[in-house]
């Protein structure tokens, strides 16, 4: 060592106590949860799709006037031009107008049914994985009685009687797509009400409810997310099966289905701008919501366990 | 496992019982009678009240219940005014072409799924992999409709190759050899029911190949195609047992998106017509033996998977 070099350690300081580990800050599992899902390189797509499609329905006719209600035969059937960026429709109707009108209508059902389907199914769930005993036995007959039902021929009966609202609709989307999400709920409340908290919460006289409410369904939440991220896709795919067969929205509102199925009358005079573009814009949708669905599946269903 | 097969049969009548009152119960409150389908909009309400009358249709509704069920179980459907036939005669004249359509379907289907599923295993993540599941990810978030549209338009538009129309023929010996038009609606269904058959196939084939048996039989020195077609194969269909079960209803009741598009004459394409008609003895019973379908196939997938898979009778 040459003469005057300074050591590179730091003086040896006795008065300070050795160090343990740091302890890193406790991130809550929800945080985690987000990181690992903007690591998921599908979901963020999914999700920017999502987005571009609530900004383009809601935001869109904001900004671009596509005349979905006045009837204007002599522009019947243009081609995508100037003024009609994708065309106009058999009865004059500008295409891309019809397609933020009809994903309004699809977005408001498929979350609306969706959400219809968690409040009922997590009620039922909740309810059931609670009580246990006779409840319980009676409440899971009747999911699967409710799950036996076909599904697309008695939402279609009821459509039929009572579709032609998005309100309509929703209910009769959601009522029948509930059971899923009431069993994944019971399933995650025979676990929990097994736990510490729960116990201690009943020693304090906490009620059925209270426990519910405050102790069981936040507890849930994970598993219920994810359950309605693909409720919402089921949803909207089944207003589009609706809306083909004619069973769905009708003037002046509209849905995608709808579209479809007016366009495919014209499809052998070549008229692909009714047809392509609504097909491609339920297809998007529903991947996106799909592939977020995954993703929070496999970013959720885990961490928030670790809690 | 005979307790175990008692109890899912009891459970399965009890839902049965209970999935018959409440669909007979749902479609009696929307179409409590099918009065002003015979007698016309114009009649008047004593007109109505004596029709119903006369036909049974003004008893209390357990009644009603109670005598449809015991003609079901006697093989009267009921009547369908609308079209002046029985329900039972009109389900017997698109029975088979119904079954015909989800059939070769399913079979198709099956044939492809299996190897495909195992194959996306073995090559995990390869490019073959990759491309097959993105396409079948698109497949199933695309309505069953905009499939057929895309292969109409492709194969029979664009490309007259098909025709855009299934065979209307009443025969059901040329439905089945008219390769022509029954192409597309049969390519439509089966490529939706293999997007989703793979998916299930891929992960258990992933699985399967994880476990130690497979070693054992790589590490005796059995060539990989003897592994697959030995061990992979049987432990990895297990999963299809159930779908196949679960793919039941679809089979007899028929796939009335597909049937609407191709304008096939099967049983989805008289629930349509049923519905824009409103006629409701049609649709109760098609609703009804649909859930029956439902029930019977679960029951069916259940069986079968313990019949199959020895570990479950043993646990």
């Amino acid at each position: 060592m040459a003469a005057g070099q300074q050591s590179s350690l730091p003086p040896l300081d006795v008065t300070r106590a050795p160090e343990g580990g740091e302890v890193g800050a406790v991130q809550s599992g929800w945080r985690l949860a987000l990181r690992e899902f903007v690591r998921n390189r599908l979901a963020v797509v999914g999700f920017g799709i999502l987005l571009f499609f609530l900004v383009f329905c809601f935001l869109g006719p904001l900004f671009y006037h596509g005349d979905v209600l006045q009837v204007s035969l002599i522009n019947a059937h243009d081609p995508p031009g100037a003024g009609h960026p994708l065309g106009t429709d058999e009865n004059g109707f500008d295409v891309l107008g019809e397609l933020m009108k009809g994903g309004q209508a699809a977005l408001e059902i498929g979350f609306f049914a969706a959400f219809v389907a968690i409040t009922i199914g997590a009620l039922v769930g909740a309810v059931a994985g609670l009580a246990g005993g006779i409840v319980d036995t009676v409440l899971m007959r009747v999911v699967d009685i409710f799950l036996s039902v076909p599904f697309l021929f008695v939402v279609l009966i009821l459509a039929v009687r009572y579709g032609a609202t998005v309100l309509s609709l929703s209910l009769v989307i959601g009522g029948f797509s509930w059971q899923v999400p009431a069993r994944l709920v019971r399933g995650e409340v025979l676990t929990i009400r097994e736990r510490d908290f729960v116990l201690a919460a009943r020693t304090a006289g906490a009620g059925r409810w209270r426990l519910i409410r405050r102790h069981l369904l936040p507890n849930s939440l994970g598993v219920m997310i994810v359950n309605v991220t693909f409720q919402v896709a089921d949803a909207i795919l089944a207003v589009a099966y609706v809306g083909f067969l004619g069973f769905g929205l009708h003037y002046p509102n509209l849905d995608w289905g709808d579209m479809i199925s007016d366009g495919i009358g014209y499809i052998e005079d070549g008229y692909w701008w009714l047809i392509y573009p609504v097909g491609v814009c339920i297809v998007l949708t529903v991947m996106a919501l799909n592939f977020i669905g995954d993703a929070l599946r496999d970013s959720l269903d885990v961490r928030l366990r670790r809690r | 496992m005979t307790a175990y097969l008692l109890r899912r049969l009891g459970t399965s009548i009890i839902v049965l019982i209970g999935i018959s009152i409440f669909i007979f119960l749902l479609l009696h409150a929307i179409f409590p009678s099918p009065a002003r389908v015979e007698l016309g909009l114009r009649a008047n309400q004593a007109q109505v009240n004596a029709w119903n009358l006369q036909h049974g249709f003004d008893r209390p509704v357990i009644e009603q219940y109670l005598s449809y069920i015991n003609g079901l179980l006697h093989g009267n459907l009921g009547y369908s005014y609308a079209d002046n036939q029985t329900v039972a005669a009109l389900f017997a004249e698109r029975l088979a072409r119904s079954i015909y359509l989800s059939g070769i379907s399913l079979l198709f289907a099956i044939l492809i799924a299996l190897p495909l599923g195992i194959f996306q295993a073995v090559k995990r993540n390869s490019l073959g992999d990759n491309v097959a599941t993105s396409a079948a990810f698109i497949l199933y978030s695309m309505p069953s409709f905009f499939l057929g549209i895309i292969l109409i338009q492709v194969f029979a538009i664009s490309f007259p190759i098909f025709s855009f129309e299934a065979s209307q023929s009443t025969s059901i010996w040329v439905v089945m050899g008219d390769w022509n038009a029954m192409f597309l609606p049969i390519l439509t269904l089966t490529l939706l029911t293999v997007a989703n058959f793979s998916r299930y196939m891929r992960s258990s084939s992933i699985d399967v190949l994880a476990q130690d048996y497979i070693k054992v039989a790589r590490a005796k020195g059995l060539p990989e195609r003897l592994v697959l077609m030995r061990h992979m194969v049987r432990n990895a269909s297990l999963p299809m047992i159930t779908l196949i079960g679960l793919f039941l209803p679809a089979l007899l009741a028929g796939n009335l998106i597909v049937e609407t598009l191709f304008n096939y004459q099967g049983l989805g394409l008289l629930f349509y017509n049923s519905l824009s008609k409103e006629d409701y003895p049609v649709l109760l019973a098609y609703t009804l033996i649909g859930a029956v379908f439902v029930v019977l196939g679960n029951l069916v997938a259940d069986i079968a998977l313990t019949v199959a898979d020895p570990r479950i009778r043993l646990a």
